[in-house]
């Protein structure tokens, strides 16, 4: 399972990356002798409103989208880890303050945190790639933090106390690199929810602005387009679900290949 | 039992001053003063007639004494007045979109409850089978599938090529000379499509959970003792093991309202559904900041409220909890 995911993850990096010599037209060249045409040879996905090809928008949308999604989880991992080590690690009220914290973080719809913050700020890629992970850190810093509890009670952590290693020094090197397979699953199933949250932005509006492309941002041309274009509802859409599928798949079989439980078959 | 809700109610009051904190942070998080959208694009504004507007909306006090007032407004439920030019107050136009919304998120509740229960229970007890696995195939699609994306292919093939559905509000354009049950019928047709589409997403998730929890609960010695005891399969599936199943489910349910809330926004945009979601859209497209921070604080209080009445819930359908 998790092989198949990687397929798919790494078939989409390297649309990213070779996609300046990938897409047959330049995804923001305007025709507008061919707006809105169905697929065929000269645009295989057809064109947009502003008679864009499609299919190159799709490509040249690959990098945004994955970017998007590495960094704002990266974001929601950085600050999880940290909250979590230190609840983890020190316990008493630091725990109860920054699991109080998490709880309130999560009452808080997370579409609406967002969409509120972006509405304040202006929907620039930096602004939703720090919003979104600034939403997502919860889940994180909840598996960390058992993780710590857990593992702050065995022998090598009492070894490296002995020999008088600083807290820094124990939280960072050594119970936090034990800590990495579900941060690691966590991160994969992370960029997969973060994809899905930035497409439905761009999708609404608010997300990444045209002409940058985004599959989101050409699903809503197609949603203003249903009753004639549907090819602009329907390749966009199938190539997030396909690049989601693909991190929900690596994600799974990591967390299979990974779970302490299953270990020491 | 009374002991349970009120120390759940004790619990809940620090969270509740928590989520004004963080309400507080993100209203002024915006560039600029409140009072510029007012201010900066009138010439004929004076000067002094700026500070007192900043005085009026207090903003010349400290931020800590902008929370405390804040806060005694909100205590009576005062979040001011909509931008937009009805100039409508806020908690009006809120409080009159929130029974569509829970409506459609109740529905919605009722469908993942009425499909993943059976689906995860059956593919618990036929584990392995073609109908495991092509229910597990299922669920990873739909645990990948963008559900604005979906809501389209469906309003497209239903509304649009098939002319079975309707595609947006909540009535035709003809309700109101319709007789009662054409009327009521009209009303469903207009909700299929996004209580359908709002479960979708829940679906997956939940009928995984459940077959996860059937195959935990199964492996119990008291299911061992009850296929001992010489009692049908069926009985001990559905009578014992399924609710032991059953009870983190509740659980779940109240871990689920905010993304039903939150998701409401994407169906009631697409499908014009005049509920709260759609509302918190218009506001953030059109920088009604009251109303989008009203709703903000809203949906907040709802979720703290739905995981209150799921823990309640919890404790009521298992006794261990209360005696703990």
């Amino acid at each position: 399972m998790a092989v198949s995911g990687a397929c798919i993850v790494l078939m989409f990096f390297m649309v990213s990356v070779l996609a300046p010599w990938l897409a047959p037209y330049d995804p923001s060249s305007i025709d507008l002798k061919q707006i809105l045409m169905p697929p065929s040879w000269d645009h295989p996905f057809g064109t947009d409103p502003l008679g864009r090809d499609v299919l190159s928008r799709m490509i040249w949308g690959t990098g945004i989208s994955l970017k998007v999604g590495f960094v704002a989880t990266g974001i929601s991992i950085l600050i999880g880890m940290l909250l979590g080590a230190v609840a983890g690690y020190y316990g008493g009220w630091v725990d109860a303050l920054i699991m109080r914290f998490v709880d309130v973080m999560l009452c808080f719809p997370a579409f609406f945190l967002i969409l509120a913050v972006i509405a304040l700020l202006e929907p620039s890629i930096w602004n939703i790639m720090i919003v979104i992970g600034l939403t997502g850190w919860m889940g994180v810093t909840r598996l960390v933090r058992a993780d710590f509890i857990s593992l702050k009670e065995r022998e090598f952590v009492l070894a490296a106390r002995v020999i008088g290693a600083s807290d820094l020094r124990i939280i960072f090197r050594h119970i936090l690199p034990n800590a990495m397979a579900s941060v690691l699953v966590a991160a994969t199933l992370g960029v997969a929810g973060a994809i899905l949250t930035e497409s439905a932005l761009s999708f609404l509006g608010i997300g990444v602005q045209p002409p940058t492309p985004s599959w989101g941002n050409i699903l809503t041309a197609g949603k203003d387009n249903i009753d004639t274009a549907w090819w602009l509802s329907l390749y966009p859409g199938m190539a997030i679900l396909v690049t989601v599928l693909g991190y929900n798949l690596l994600g799974e079989g990591l967390r299979d290949a990974l779970d302490p439980r299953l270990r020491g078959r | 039992m009374l002991s349970y809700i009120l120390k759940r109610l004790v619990f809940m009051v620090p969270l509740l001053f928590g989520i004004t904190i963080v309400c507080f942070t993100v209203m002024h998080l915006a560039p600029g003063s409140p009072t510029d959208m007012q201010t900066q694009l009138n010439p004929k504004a004076s000067a002094e007639a700026k500070e007192r507007l900043r005085a009026i909306y207090e903003l010349d006090k400290p931020l800590h004494l902008q929370y405390l007032s804040w806060l005694k407004r909100l205590a009576v439920l005062d979040l001011g007045r909509s931008f937009s030019p009805d100039r409508r107050p806020v908690k009006d136009k809120i409080f009159e979109r929130i029974p569509i919304t829970v409506l459609l998120n109740i529905l919605s509740m009722i469908l993942i409850l009425a499909v993943a229960i059976p689906l995860g229970v059956m593919s618990a007890v036929r584990r392995g089978s073609w109908f495991d696995r092509i229910t597990s195939v299922f669920v990873f699609i739909g645990f990948a599938i963008p559900t604005f994306w979906l809501a389209l292919l469906l309003m497209i093939l239903f509304g649009v090529q098939l002319g079975w559905l309707p595609i947006s509000g909540l009535r035709s354009l003809n309700a109101e000379y319709l007789p009662a049950g054409e009327a009521a019928w009209d009303l469903a047709k207009h909700l299929i499509l996004p209580v359908l589409l709002s479960a979708f997403g829940g679906l997956a998730g939940f009928s995984r959970y459940m077959r996860a929890n059937m195959l935990e609960v199964v492996r119990q010695d008291y299911i061992m003792t009850a296929r001992a005891k010489g009692l049908s399969e069926r009985v001990v599936i559905y009578k014992h093991a399924l609710r032991n199943a059953l009870l983190p489910v509740i659980t779940i349910l109240g871990l689920s309202i905010p993304g039903l809330i939150g998701g409401g926004v994407i169906f009631e945009t697409i499908f014009a559904i005049p509920g709260m979601g759609q509302l918190f859209y218009m506001a953030v497209m059109s920088r009604d900041y009251p109303t989008v921070m009203g709703i903000l604080f809203i949906g907040a209080i709802l979720t703290l409220f739905g995981n209150l009445i799921a823990d309640v819930s919890y404790a009521l359908a298992d006794p261990r909890i209360r005696v703990s």
